[in-house]
């Protein structure tokens, strides 16, 4: 970051820039670093957090028998027959539904959320901070509350049992926070380089696509990653709207259950399956999850 | 502020739009998200309302169309209202919504923090820990349910039990214990699922917060003599005093709307021991079929919710205007 010359801070006084440099040297290049215990501890804590998920996967590979014993057996044979079940089963309509939900859904979002963003934050409309505020306040509305009159006009319209109404519902869930996430970006963006590229001549498009876009580049992959997961990981929705053709993936996973016998470790297998897209979309947008998790409040 | 002045300018210049012709061209962008926003949040919300006056149960239908969605049977006032103060079930459901919520909150603030303080530090393979400590919030929630309930707290074969069992071998002290852990304590059961979920996300939020404390404050505070603890009571707590409000006002609104875990693991019960307000109401719209009092509990909620999100807007505002005049 620093390397870089920020506009803001170029033609300014150099009073002005002592002033906000050390905003700018982050915690970070001091922070302490840790003695045995304190790492040992950190590692400790971290690996009985991660425990959970490591016996999800470690029993999703291991036989039936091997998977259910007192106690515990970890080092038992590994097989990937589990995972060949779940074809089986019939779990791939329920991934292509989730993945259609989920990525039409995001790029429904993003159609609708980067245009606002840009009229919130670039050529901002008036009072655009009390807009910003009605998006979020409808993120506080818990969805249950919701659910009956959905339901009611749902059925009336014959849309229930349909991926398209999970597609309208879950862009309704994300577009605040991508309107945020987006606003919070292209705010970044340095006005001196819009005006130098007004005063060069360049329309509207045009600075939009060599200006803004690289810069907004990465928060626009970071917003999508998100809605992303929320919407894979919908629940209460999908449960409750959908039956038979356009059931997710978080509705294979409940059916599971009614099956007699031993069951765990292909659980495991469903659950580590199915939470797979998440964690390797998440993972890969973990230095903006914070942003996307506060509403672009924290950064 | 003087040495501000020409972003000022810039910054009026940019949101004073001088013609109505400009106006509307700046607000064009804005209006498909906005007026879906609109149509899609706010117009069942009313619906919800206007339901929740009326007695309506699907099994007695009556004479009377509700905008051509159903038939009820009367209109019902405030009636409803009365049954979700008044009815056992409802106000059990309260009450559990409360205690279900400030515990996981709480918990999961002090855990996160914990975390928080933990990785703030240099250490070998940090950058590793954080990411592996990110996974509970990421697995899919129903999934993380699903797994606590069968693969950790069965009695017979779970995680919980078969370490103590291999414990209690390995003294030479018999078979362990075999506790039911969501029979006998259903509560915390669904409490410490919920905590291992949240706490990721409580961490992050407070690590970003202790990450962004000015470093020459600190190194001030070090020359001045300050010893580690002073340093952290008297400096890093109140710097990250909002960013563990934001952390306990976010996550309330979202544990208050808990659905996935209570379905999943306990189903509410047993009796109605874990039956948080969203599961009730799913239970009375989906079981009992009263559409009425499901919709007056749903405007409780609501309710509720405004309350604590008032505070959440209020801090998020002055956290973004902190921002803004960066």
């Amino acid at each position: 970051m620093s390397t870089v010359v920020d506009p803001s801070t170029a033609a300014v006084p150099a009073e002005q820039t002592r002033r906000r440099m050390p905003r700018r040297k982050k915690k970070d290049d001091t922070s302490a670093v840790a003695g045995p215990l304190w790492a040992l501890l950190a590692w400790g804590l971290t690996l009985l957090f991660f425990a959970p998920v490591a016996w999800m996967v470690v029993t999703s590979l291991h036989r039936e028998a091997d998977a259910a014993t007192n106690p515990p057996s970890p080092f038992a044979p590994i097989t990937f027959d589990n995972y060949a079940a779940l074809f089986d089963r019939g779990v791939v309509p329920y991934l292509v539904n989730s993945a259609t939900a989920s990525i039409v859904s995001t790029l429904i979002v993003l159609l609708l959320a980067v245009p606002a963003a840009y009229a919130l934050s670039i050529k901002p409309v008036e009072k655009w901070t009390d807009v910003m505020f009605f998006f979020l306040s409808t993120k506080f509305l818990p969805p249950i509350a919701a659910l009956l009159p959905i339901y009611l006009i749902v059925k009336d319209v014959g849309m229930l049992d349909n991926v398209f109404t999970l597609v309208i519902l879950y862009t309704s869930m994300n577009l605040p926070i991508a309107v945020w996430m987006m606003q919070s970006f292209l705010a970044e963006v340095p006005v001196e380089i819009l005006e130098a590229a007004q005063v060069d001549g360049a329309g509207v498009i045009r600075t939009l696509l060599s200006i803004v876009a690289p810069i907004a580049a990465p928060g626009l992959a970071a917003t999508s990653l998100i809605c992303f997961i929320f919407s894979w990981n919908e629940f209460m929705f999908a449960v409750n709207l959908t039956a038979v053709r356009s059931s997710t993936a978080p509705i294979f996973l409940v059916g599971f259950i009614s099956s007699q016998g031993l069951f765990l470790a292909k659980l495991c297998a469903a659950a580590t399956m199915v939470s797979l897209p998440v964690l390797i979309a998440g993972f890969a947008a973990q230095d903006k999850l914070v942003r996307g998790l506060s509403l672009g409040a924290v950064k | 502020m003087t040495a501000l002045a020409p972003a000022a300018d810039v910054d009026t210049e940019r949101s004073r739009p001088r013609s109505s012709g400009e106006k509307w061209r700046r607000r064009g962008p804005l209006l498909p998200a906005l007026i879906f926003t609109v149509i899609v949040t706010q117009i069942p919300f009313l619906v919800t309302i206007a339901i929740s006056t009326l007695n309506w149960n699907v099994l007695q239908p009556g004479e009377r169309s509700f905008l051509g969605l159903g038939n009820y049977e009367s209109f019902a006032g405030l009636g409803n209202f009365a049954t979700v103060f008044t009815d056992g079930r409802l106000r059990t459901a309260v009450i559990n919504t409360v205690i279900l919520t400030a515990s996981v909150v709480l918990v999961s603030v002090l855990i996160g923090l914990a975390l928080a303080i933990l990785l703030d530090r240099k250490f070998p393979g940090r950058g590793l820990a954080r990411t592996l400590l990110i996974a509970p919030f990421l697995v899919m929630p129903v999934a993380g349910a699903l797994l606590w309930k069968h693969a950790l707290y069965n009695p017979d074969y779970g995680l919980f039990n078969g370490v103590l069992n291999w414990l209690w071998r390995l003294f030479g002290a018999g078979e362990g214990p075999t506790v039911d852990y969501i029979s006998s304590t259903p509560m915390p059961a669904v409490v410490a699922a919920l905590v291992w979920q949240w706490t990721p996300f409580m961490m992050l939020i407070l690590l970003a917060g202790l990450q962004s404390q000015p470093g020459d404050v600190l190194e001030a505070a070090k020359i001045d003599g300050a010893d580690g603890m002073q340093t952290f009571r008297y400096m890093t707590l109140p710097h990250l005093r909002q960013y563990l409000e934001l952390s306990i006002l976010l996550g309330s609104v979202y544990v208050l709307q808990t659905f996935d875990a209570i379905f999943t693991i306990t189903q509410g019960g047993p009796g109605a021991a874990t039956t948080n307000l969203p599961y009730e109401i799913y239970l009375t719209m989906f079981r009992k079929y009263e559409y009425g009092e499901a919709a007056a509990a749903g405007v409780v909620v609501v309710i509720g919710t405004i309350v604590v999100a008032t505070f959440a807007l209020r801090l998020i505002l002055s956290l973004f205007q902190e921002e803004a005049s960066k």
